[in-house]
């Protein structure tokens, strides 16, 4: 469990950005990930009291603020009957519902764990986040960024009738995935064909993977999504720790896009 | 270490207190006489602190007694009769062995009772998955659970 010498509860953005900018300040999720440490925190910064536990809608996007809890996702209509089962597929194997309702979506973004199921379903559905002193970044750059002492203030989850289908694979229900795997169609641009395929659990941090080759151009098929899932399993890295060995994950991503190509394509 | 004031009710109690900004809500509440609350693990997995904050199920494990500022508490002692209704069911089902797990369980359905309506054996065991039992295969539990539920159902 973590220590804390100092708790100031932010009264705006700009104080709690000011109090960061010390190495030995740290900015309070939901504190899952957090007390499973020893650190010594000098200054704990709680954004609770700024209004950042809210999910809203415009006509392009979500917004969740960086203090809305997991469950406040899965549990939201609108968000839910936009994207589909695959919000709630990505959220309703981590730990139980009381833990899902102390964790935010801020923490588990910022923290660009590799276990991340969020992580790998926003990274799909071409989110981006808003940081405080930076801006709006692509959660695509923003993945492998260094962490710094900015502060995620919001995530933002763009409206572009993305069809997705969210799979994992657990040694047991509720422990952390083996391997995730969230695939996406979003409508096509001129640069490729709109598939978004993300890794997450390798066990590193999520990996994009686009269909840069366009081997899904003429659509999905048993062929295609077959060749497709070949040409993620073996471009990716991935490691071996106590859950699983880098072949087993490679082996469960083969099968993974796959399955998860073809349930899209029930959808698309 | 600078002490936090805080000012929030625990079962129905108005408690105005200075907290530690490091202490967990599961520890507080047990000196505050709440020893229902218990630890069961040190990862935030096995569901046996859960209380309910604002009529929500959370982790007092997790939860920092400070954040409980301007919310509303509840632990089994605060839930008296409906635990005592529960634990009878579970008791006639023979569903627990040592029984230190069933606070949160009870807690939990608790929280899924008002949250779920007519929930499936699917949503039940979703919904209690973050409660663990290390003494049976919850079988039993599933049991006491359905015949509650429905008993509420009986009710309506």
């Amino acid at each position: 469990m973590f220590t804390i010498d100092n708790y100031v509860k932010a009264e705006t953005l700009e104080q709690a950005y000011s109090l960061n900018q010390k190495k030995t300040s740290t900015i309070l999720g939901g504190c899952g990930w957090l007390k499973m440490g020893n650190r010594s925190i000098k200054t704990a910064i709680d954004l609770s009291g700024l209004g950042l536990d809210k999910i809203e809608e415009t006509d392009t996007e979500f917004i969740l603020g960086c203090m809305v809890s997991l469950r406040q996702i899965e549990t939201n209509e609108t968000i839910n009957s936009y994207f589909g089962s695959a919000i709630k597929e990505s959220l309703r194997h981590i730990v139980g519902v009381q833990f899902r309702n102390c964790v935010t979506i801020g923490g588990s973004i910022w923290g660009r764990f590799g276990f991340s199921d969020p992580l790998t379903l926003m990274l799909a559905l071409g989110a981006e986040v808003k940081l405080y002193h930076t801006g709006k970044v692509k959660l695509s750059d923003f993945v492998n960024m260094p962490h710094d002492r900015d502060i995620l203030t919001h995530v933002i989850l763009p409206k572009n009738n993305q069809k997705t289908h969210y799979i994992t694979h657990r040694a047991t229900a509720t422990d952390f995935p083996v391997i995730a795997c969230c695939v996406s169609k979003l409508p096509e641009d001129f640069k490729d064909n709109g598939f978004r395929i993300t890794i997450g659990a390798r066990p590193q941090r999520a990996s994009l993977v686009l269909d840069t080759n366009g081997i899904l151009n003429d659509g999905i098929t048993e062929e295609s999504a077959n060749k497709f899932a070949d040409y993620v399993a073996d471009n990716l890295n991935f490691s071996s720790n106590m859950r699983g060995s880098a072949d087993f994950r490679r082996h469960l991503t083969r099968v993974l896009v796959r399955r998860a190509l073809l349930a899209l394509n029930q959808e698309v | 270490m600078a002490k936090i004031l805080i000012s929030f009710t625990l079962n129905g109690k108005k408690i105005e207190d200075a907290v530690s900004p490091d202490q967990p809500l599961l520890e507080y509440v047990r000196e505050k006489g709440c020893k229902s609350v218990k630890r069961g693990c040190e990862t935030s997995n096995c569901g046996l602190c859960t209380v309910l904050m604002d009529e929500k199920p959370i982790l007092s494990c997790t939860m920092l007694a400070v954040r409980a500022d301007g919310h509303d508490i509840i632990t089994l002692e605060g839930k008296q009769q409906e635990a005592e209704e529960i634990g009878l069911f579970l008791a006639k089902e023979g569903a627990e062995q040592c029984g230190f797990c069933s606070p949160g369980l009870i807690m939990n359905i608790i929280a899924m009772k008002n949250e779920l309506t007519n929930p499936s054996e699917d949503e039940i065991r979703e919904y209690l998955s973050g409660n663990l039992c290390r003494c049976t295969g919850y079988v039993g539990q599933l049991r006491a659970i359905k015949a509650y539920l429905a008993s509420k159902e009986d009710c309506q």
